[in-house]
């Protein structure tokens, strides 16, 4: 996982398997950047997300509660295949962008 | 000859072993020689089951986890997950969607939903204070 501020925006490029028992030491280093740089955008790139479960729908509506709370938007980036099924599953389909939105 | 092949696995409740068991179960069911998309709803389906037995069923020990996959006629995979942990009270308002009993608001509540639509069947019993049983079965459309 790496995090990338750029001003307005943060990116946290998820990477691996996400699952309940490694969204334990997650949440933590990802929650910390949302709070010291507030973003306006918060992306969560999948690109590189082998395998997901539910637990990594539980990651976005976290994240997703705390950057709202400091007026950012949350947008789910290079979802595919089997990740974007489970994001429509949830219903957050309307998240997903498939590329980069306006700096 | 693939007919009734089987796997048993014990595990304890630890989080570190959901990986493992959702690994094991489609290694083994490998053998159907099924699509990359089956192997992951299959996957996705035991960590469902499994995270659930660590989080509701063992909320503060740890004990065993019964896994029994099994190849039934040519095509089916069936998979029973089973604890002795707490129990559902209320097994249809637990297969909500959304529903969730966790207070932090971390889990979505979608296990169940993840495990009835990336499975042909799902079944699911419980006793308070005995444990659930939860049995999954799904029709592989072999690749070759």
């Amino acid at each position: 996982m790496e995090i990338i501020n750029s001003g307005e925006r943060l990116t946290v490029m998820l990477s691996g398997e996400i699952d309940h028992h490694i969204l334990k030491s997650m949440r933590g280093p990802i929650d910390a950047q949302i709070e010291q740089h507030t973003p306006r955008q918060l992306i969560l790139d999948f690109g590189n997300v082998s395998f997901m479960d539910s637990s990594g729908i539980g990651l976005i509506l976290g994240r997703r509660r705390i950057a709202e709370s400091f007026g950012g938007k949350v947008f789910l980036r290079n979802a595919s295949g089997y990740v974007e099924k489970l994001i429509r599953l949830a219903g957050l389909a309307h998240m997903l962008i498939k590329q980069e939105v306006n700096r | 000859m693939l007919i009734n092949n089987y796997i048993r696995l014990v595990i304890p409740s630890h989080s570190r072993n959901e990986a493992f068991a959702r690994t094991a179960v489609s290694a083994f069911a490998a053998q159907l020689d099924p699509t990359i998309e089956e192997i992951n709803d299959i996957k996705a389906a035991v960590s469902e089951a499994v995270t659930n037995c660590i989080v509701h069923a063992y909320p503060d020990h740890i004990a065993d986890i019964e896994i029994i996959a099994r190849i039934l006629e040519q095509d089916t995979f069936y998979i029973r997950i089973k604890d002795k942990g707490l129990g559902i009270a209320d097994i249809k308002q637990a297969m909500l969607p959304l529903f969730s009993t966790c207070a932090e608001g971390e889990r979505a509540g979608l296990g169940f939903a993840v495990m009835e639509s990336f499975m042909d069947k799902l079944r699911v019993t419980s006793r308070t204070g005995k444990g659930t049983s939860v049995i999954m079965t799904k029709r592989v459309i072999s690749k070759s």
